[in-house]
């Protein structure tokens, strides 16, 4: 089975979350007797190209008539490289582009979409794949029945191997017809830290810290740990925190590895965001918080004494290890 | 300005999630259903605004059985001039935007609404299957709209800030938090909603390309495993050792 992989990029950066799926579809192509190849646009920096392949991928193929991420136009590229290539199987990570092109492909193509998949496809009985449902109340394992496959992996839930391979480069210079989607602008609001959806440990915070003023220490939590910050709805509405940090039904899905809240009542809402992680820190002063029965570790207790003191025990083992 | 607005139905949140038939279907038992929330408060809403202040017309369109005209009235109570029901199952995203593709098809409309996902099988993809289908340009997941003309300008949150994007009528745009704010329906728009259309059109046929083979629960937490205040620190040594994720 040939795999094809969009990978999203950033001004010549790809995206931490493609690689993950250039790994996952590199390692579905080599065990059905097949080829993974990259389809990107724009202009990629080399050392990305280079890492891309790193991943166990032949091909790469630039559209570098498209340097907006214009998901039509994207689309149709997409489609053009997957034909070239004979592809079956399409990949899309779960994100802002993922959620934005895959759908317009399976549109187009007549492929069966699934979204959202945390796990590899199963082929044994036709070819299905495993993705959370009912905001992560439980699981559905999906068929997809046409001849050509989409799917979009959830980042963070597959992990990645490097497979060394040193991949072809094709430049396709057409442009795909005239602008679907424009990016006027972007304003940027609230640093550059670590992507939220993208992120192995995130450091989140509720109400409970009662004044944005003291989200310094979950910050500074953060950054000792190398993990990006998130809060709960309420905080976000209340202009506490940017808006694209706020998980939960209404706002991100994540998938982190580690995932701390502090002061954060666990409604079912916000845990519809992030049940998906694997393991779950509450520090709240109520037990009789909902959070707790979620949780792997709790600590019952007052953020303001206690976030300190985790920083202080991060700082301590990283001297450890040094 | 001719807006349509795509509806589904959706569990209540708060319901328990059971499966039946051998776990290959999920369980209405006891569910009561909603209009699936960003359907209701921000595509709906944001459609009444537009026509309030610039005139035209705003219609529902949900694909699906008798069982979904308890919302749809409700969606028609909240504002929506006229409804159309796609008498149809609805087994997968393509068969529905399937559906819905084929009615723009012969009943065009300046600007196409969808929510950013349902949050039963959360998939965000019926808006852009359609846009797929019709070749149309796609906005995902937009927390701001407006339309000017033909042109329609739309903001998306993303990391690190906001996106400001533009495209022309006709597009599909899946709405998310921020667009607008939710609106209770009143005695007055209970009492309209029952004489307004809600016309019935057959189904056109769309396949579907994909089936749930089967669905499960995750397993139950092993219990919370809780640590002293007064000794916190000790928390990130079992990160560390016993749960090896930092
Ligand atoms: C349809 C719908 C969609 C929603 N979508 C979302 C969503 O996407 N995301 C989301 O987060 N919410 C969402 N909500 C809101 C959700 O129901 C909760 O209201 C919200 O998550 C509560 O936020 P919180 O935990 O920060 O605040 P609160 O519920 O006020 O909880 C604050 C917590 O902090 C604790 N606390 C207080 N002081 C301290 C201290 N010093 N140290 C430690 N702990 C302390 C308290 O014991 C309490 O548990 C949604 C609601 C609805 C109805
Ligand atoms: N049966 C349906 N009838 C009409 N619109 C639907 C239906 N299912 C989904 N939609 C629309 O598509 C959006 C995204 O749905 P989904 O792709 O299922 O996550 C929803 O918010 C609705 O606007």
């Amino acid at each position: 089975m040939n795999v094809l992989v969009f990978a999203d990029n950033n001004q010549g950066k790809v995206a931490k979350s493609a690689f993950e799926a250039s790994s996952y579809g590199a390692k579905i192509a080599a065990e059905n007797g097949g080829t993974a190849s990259i389809v990107t646009y724009g202009k990629l920096d080399d050392s990305e190209m280079e890492e891309l392949a790193s991943y166990g991928i032949s091909n790469i193929t630039v559209g570098t008539g498209i340097t907006d991420m214009d998901p039509q136009r994207l689309s149709r590229l997409c489609q053009a490289v997957s034909e070239t290539n004979n592809a079956e199987l399409i990949i899309f990570s779960h994100d802002y582009s993922g959620k934005s092109i895959a759908p317009i492909v399976s549109g187009r193509m007549k492929a069966g979409l699934v979204s959202g998949a945390i796990e590899y496809p199963v082929l044994a009985d036709g070819f299905t794949i495993r993705k959370a449902v009912f905001s992560g109340k439980a699981f559905a394992n999906v068929k997809i029945t046409s001849p050509t496959k989409v799917i979009s992996l959830l980042p963070n839930s597959v992990g990645k191997t490097k497979t060394p391979a040193s991949a072809n480069i094709t430049e396709v210079t057409d442009s795909f017809g005239s602008p679907s989607v424009q990016v006027k602008d972007f304003v940027v609001e609230g640093g550059d830290g670590i992507n939220l959806t993208e992120a192995e440990l995130v450091v989140s915070a509720g109400r409970g810290l009662k004044d944005p003023s003291n989200w310094g220490m979950i910050e500074e939590l953060a950054s000792e740990l190398g993990a990006a910050t998130a809060c709960s709805r309420p905080v976000a509405d209340i202009g506490w925190r940017p808006h694209h940090e706020h998980v939960g039904q209404t706002g991100i899905a994540i998938r982190p590895n580690l995932y701390i809240a502090a002061g954060i009542s666990g409604a079912i809402q916000h845990l519809a965001g992030v049940n998906g992680s694997k393991v779950i820190v509450v520090i709240n002063t109520d037990p009789e918080a909902p959070f707790f029965k979620a949780a792997d570790y709790g600590i019952v207790g007052d953020a303001f004494v206690v976030i300190p003191k985790l920083i202080e025990a991060v700082r301590q083992l990283k001297l450890s290890e040094a | 300005m001719d807006i349509l607005v795509c509806i589904s139905k959706a569990p209540d949140t708060t319901s328990k999630i059971s499966f039946t038939d051998n776990n290959t279907a999920f369980s209405n038992d006891g569910v009561q259903f909603i209009v699936n929330p960003y359907d209701e408060w921000y595509s709906l809403v944001r459609a009444l605004e537009l026509k309030e202040a610039q005139g035209g017309k705003v219609t529902i369109l949900s694909v699906g059985g008798a069982d979904y005209e308890p919302i749809m009235r409700k969606a028609l109570a909240i504002g929506a001039d006229e409804a159309v029901r796609v008498d149809s199952e609805t087994n997968d995203s393509s068969q529905v935007a399937g559906e819905i593709a084929h009615y723009i098809t012969s009943n065009p409309f300046d600007l196409i609404l969808c929510g950013k996902e349902t949050i039963d099988y959360n998939g965000s993809n019926v808006g852009g299957i359609i846009a797929g289908i019709l070749d149309i340009p796609f906005i995902s997941n937009a927390s701001k709209l407006d339309v000017s003309g033909s042109t329609i300008s739309a903001q998306r949150d993303k990391q690190g800030g906001i996106e400001i994007l533009e495209a022309s009528c006709p597009s599909v745009v899946s709405c998310a938090k921020g667009m607008a704010e939710q609106r209770i329906p009143n005695m007055r728009g209970i009492m309209a909603a029952r004489s307004k259309p809600l016309t019935v059109v057959a189904a056109s046929g769309a396949g579907t390309l994909t089936e749930v083979a089967s669905f499960d629960l995750p397993p139950a937490k092993g219990g919370v495993k809780l640590i002293d205040p007064e000794n916190a620190g000790e928390l990130i040594n079992l990160l560390h050792t016993e749960a090896k994720v930092i």
